[in-house]
This record gives structure tokens, sequence and C-alpha cells, in this order.
């Protein structure tokens, strides 16, 4: 069994995001750039389904610049068998990935797609689903429970007011929330054997998928600020100010 | 142009988030029809058909469309597509999952989680967690969206659509239902509640975080949230869980006991009208976006608080 995860380089989580000046996006000038977390789970899914025996080949795949050459070694680190990066430079919209991932699809045929739920730059929210409708694959978003049972996956998904259990006939589309696993540090021996792993490079554009933007970004401002609260000193003079000042309750 | 939205409901009853949905519509200036996709699911396009604004409901009702599945709903909004400019949805997990798909298999982007319509074109949305606000304009001739409801208020109930029955089968490989779990607790529903009490790290246990957090909850008619880090350390459970990754929420009053405020929280409530923060520490980063700060031991000042209210 194969399994496909694909991993997208982003700001950093614990970078201070600052928006440029000029209104024209988020400064990323020499900040540290990390794996998407909700990909760094989707991967050490894989990597323990692999562990466990279920699945033989873990491949990883990122569609970027060539820095997301270090994404796709931590992921070979974590436990990916071998990696592609599809060489984009500019930004790629959602559907473009999906239809560059459905192509890869075709040619390596794996039984699983597992990515990220949504990516922390972004928010889209859009990749897996569009790549199981491009597909006509069964899909489970927001998985938090991933158990193989032969040729048949069972999810449990988080669901506004609860979990959702259903099951899907492979091949099939996951995307991972957070409490699907917490994701492993790779060992320094295994970001060493990482270096030696294949990683084979292809250009988006001999995938036949138009990756000029459809959706133009006209602006990227900072939000509106709040008007800078006060301290109360007690509990009375909270409730005073709630019925008296604020009026809300 | 004619805009088309995509119901919310759990095959019992409509849910509050298309009342919002329908808002945003408005802003959009087109007529406005909606899509009841379901089984047995006549009573809740009534229900749709009363929302006001609405000038025409679709009912798809079908066996498949029983729980929700994503793959042959996502088949029945592109079925009715062809009539539609604008195709939207509230962005649950339902419409989260449903509508990119809608989106791929009509061949264009999905403008995600919009919270405000600038024009029919243009959208304002949010990105890096609420970091930085967007404005997107799409120029197809088809423009998929998701609406982040507690960025719209919900439109009354004083219509009277006429409903139509569409024939429908679904032909794609699809995910079985096996069952639901649902979270339970009774109260309002966390994301249209116009009071939130939310409890942190801080409240150390399960049962303290029921205890401090739930009856100054039942005391307001409030509904109950919790920060990543409570439900990480099982004092809440996943579904009121507040923040980027959770549930975004934009009450009239917000509560935050015990939170100290991190980024991916404050992505989740600071659009709420007023801001409360009880917690010790009061170098938390959650009093730079509150209103009231009130540095104190939660486990003194919110039993306090409940009594005194």
């Amino acid at each position: 069994m194969k399994i496909l995860v694909p991993v997208k380089r982003v700001l950093d989580a614990n970078v201070a995001v600052r928006v440029k000046p000029d209104g024209t996006g988020v400064d990323l000038t020499n900040l540290r750039m990390s794996m998407n977390p909700f990909d760094e789970i989707a991967v050490e899914e894989a990597a323990r389904l692999k562990e466990a025996g279920i699945v033989q080949t873990v491949t990883a795949v990122s569609i970027g610049p060539a820095q997301a050459t270090d994404t796709l070694r931590a992921a070979l680190a974590m436990g990916a068998d071998d990696a592609i990066l599809v060489k984009a430079d500019g930004p790629v919209e959602p559907l473009a990935v999906a239809k560059i991932l459905k192509a890869l699809v075709e040619t390596h045929q794996p039984d699983l797609v597992i990515m990220g739920k949504q990516a922390i730059d972004g928010d889209s929210g859009q990749v897996a689903q569009m790549l199981s409708a491009l597909l006509g694959w069964p899909q489970a978003t927001f998985a938090s429970k991933v158990e193989m049972n032969g040729s048949i996956v069972r999810v449990t998904r988080e669901v506004d007011g609860g979990l959702e259990t259903i099951e899907m006939d492979l091949p099939a589309v996951i995307s991972t929330d957070l409490r699907l696993n917490n994701p492993r540090r790779a060992s320094l021996p295994s970001v060493m054997q990482a270096k030696k792993k294949p990683l084979e490079e292809i250009d988006a554009a001999s995938l036949g998928v138009a990756l000029e933007p459809t959706l133009r970004i006209a602006s990227t401002l900072p939000p509106p600020g709040r008007k800078p609260g006060s301290r109360v000193e007690s509990v009375s003079e909270l409730i005073d100010k709630l019925k008296n000042e604020a009026r809300v309750i | 142009m004619t805009t088309l939205i995509l119901a919310e409901h759990d095959n019992a009853a409509l849910l509050g988030a298309t009342a919002r949905a329908v808002l945003a519509a408005l802003e959009i200036g087109a007529p406005i029809h909606v899509l009841v996709a379901g089984h047995n699911a006549t009573g809740i396009a009534q229900s749709a058909a009363k929302l006001e604004g609405v000038e025409k409901v679709l009912l798809i009702d079908h066996e498949s469309l029983a729980h929700g599945a994503p793959e042959p709903v996502s088949e029945a909004v592109v079925a009715v597509a062809a009539a539609y400019s604008h195709l939207g949805a509230p962005a649950t997990t339902y419409g989260k999952s449903i509508m990119p798909r809608v989106a791929a298999l009509l061949g264009v982007m999905q403008v995600s989680e919009i919270t405000k319509v600038l024009s029919a074109h243009s959208f304002e949305r949010p990105v890096y967690a609420g970091a930085a606000i967007e404005t997107v304009e799409a120029t197809a001739d088809k423009i998929v969206f998701t609406v982040r409801a507690s960025a719209f208020d919900a439109v009354g109930e004083g219509g009277s659509a006429p409903v139509e029955t569409v024939e429908f089968t679904p032909t794609m490989r699809t995910s079985r239902f096996v069952g639901r779990e649902s979270a339970g607790g009774g109260g309002p529903d966390l994301a249209s509640a116009k009071i939130v009490v939310s409890g942190g790290r801080a409240l150390g246990s399960a049962e303290q975080f029921n205890a401090i957090i739930q009856p100054l909850a039942e005391k307001l008619g409030a509904a109950i949230g919790a920060s990543r880090a409570a439900v990480d350390a099982g004092y809440a459970p996943n579904d009121w869980q507040v923040g980027q990754t959770g549930k975004v929420v934009a009450p009239d009053l917000y509560i935050a006991v015990g939170i100290s405020g991190a980024i991916q929280h404050l992505a989740g409530m600071k659009n709420s009208k007023v801001i409360v923060a009880i917690d010790k520490d009061p170098d938390a980063p959650i009093f730079a976006v509150a209103d009231y700060g009130l540095v104190a031991d939660i486990f003194e000042a919110v039993p306090e608080l409940t009594k005194a209210l």
C-alpha cells in the first residue's frame, strides 16, 4: 500500500506575522519557514501506518520554490521514503495545487492521500476536498482517528457538535485535524538518513496545469485594532461596568 | 445574477448558520435561492422558505443525502449550478467539506470564509489566523464562497418563498456514515450564542472546569467555550474549542477565564463585542484585547461573580 502526503512550506507558527506597510502581502523576508503544522500531523500518521506494517511506501510531495526541499527533507526525516518537489516560484492557488496532485496521483497510484486540513498561511482549507472531487475518490475531512482495515478505512471526524465516524473504500483522501496525533521530532540519525533518501524534482509547468492565480488579492491589511480596555479592581466593579457601561448583561 | 445558498441542517432542523449566510448573500445584491439537500427534508425546506430575502427554495431529496455526505451533496449543488452566478454556504464543518468540491467540479477557486461583502465580486477574508485581512476579487463567471457565520447577523423569518423539488441521482463514489457522537451539554450553540464563557488551562482539571465555568454559564444563559490548551488537557470536549482551528465566535459578551490568550485563541474570539478577561497573571496577552480585565484568582473571583449576578 502507498500513501501520498502533500506538505506545504509556510511561515513558522511561532513567528509574529507582519503585514507589509504597502498592503501587498505578509512580509516573509528572512523569517523562519517550517512545514505547515497540519501537514506534520499527516506525515506522522503516514509514518505510523508504515511502522505498523500496513503501508509500504510513503511519498511526500511539496509544491513551491527550491527552498521547499527543506520541508521535504523534514518529512523524509519523520519517516517518508521518498519525496517529490514540484517547482513553482509564485503563489499557487488551492485549485492548481489539487490539479497538480491529481496528476501525481495518476502517475504514482497511491491508495491514500493524507494532508493537513488547512495551511496556516492562507487558511483556505480547500485542497483535500478539491482533490477528492477531481479524482472522484471519497473524502474524510478533519480526521481525529484513522483505522485501516484491508481496503476499508474508518475515520472519526471532528465536526460541529461532536464527532462523526465514516467509512471509505480505498483509494480515498483524508485531511487531518489537530488531535489525530502528536508529530514526532525527528532524531539526528533520521535527519542524516533523510539526506540520502531519493528526492525527485519536476517542473510544475511539465504537468500541464495553469499556475496563473485566478483570484486577485487587491490588498492585505492588518486587522482593525481594538480600542484599549481598562482594568477593573473587583468583581463588583466588573458587574457595574458590564451593566451600566457596556450594557451587555 | 442569482445567488444560491446551500442550507445547513442536521436532517431534523435548519441550522442557524444558514440565516447568517443568507444575510451575506443579501449584501451581494442578487436574488437569493436556498438549496436544501437531504432526505425526508420537506420540513427543513419549509423553514428555509421563511427566511427573509429568499425568493425560492430548491429541495433535493435523496437517501444518499441523509447524513450530509459531502460527495453526493456537492454533486447535488453542481446539478443545479448552471442557473447561478454565486454559490455559497456557511463555513461550518458541513460547508467547508462540501463547497471546495463544488468549486473544483465547476473549475473555479473558492473564496473561503468571507467576513465582509464589498461588492458582488469583492470580499474580505482573514488569513494567517486573522493577523491579516485580504481583499479578494473574483472575476470568474461562477463565484463559490463560504461565509464566516460569526461575521454576519441572521436574517429574520418573515418570508414565504415557494419550494421547488429537483430530481437527482448521485454517481460519485462516496464515504459511508457509521455514527455520530454528540458532545452534548444542552446549552446554547457556541457559534451563535450571545454570551460565551470560556475556560483555559488554569482551571487545572475537568472537575474544576465544570465547577467554575458551568455555574457562571448557566447564570448568564451562555454557551461554554475552551482554549486549545484546556481541550488538549482533557478538561473540555473538542468541539468547545475556540480559536483558529476550532470555532470562531463573535458574541456580544465573551468572558475568558484562566486563558492566557495565545494568538490561535485570539483568532477565534477577538471580534466579540465586549471581552472580559479574568486571570491571575497581569501580563497575560488576553488582557491586551480585553475591554475589562480583572487580575484575580479565578477560583475566588468567578464564584463571586456567579453569586453576585
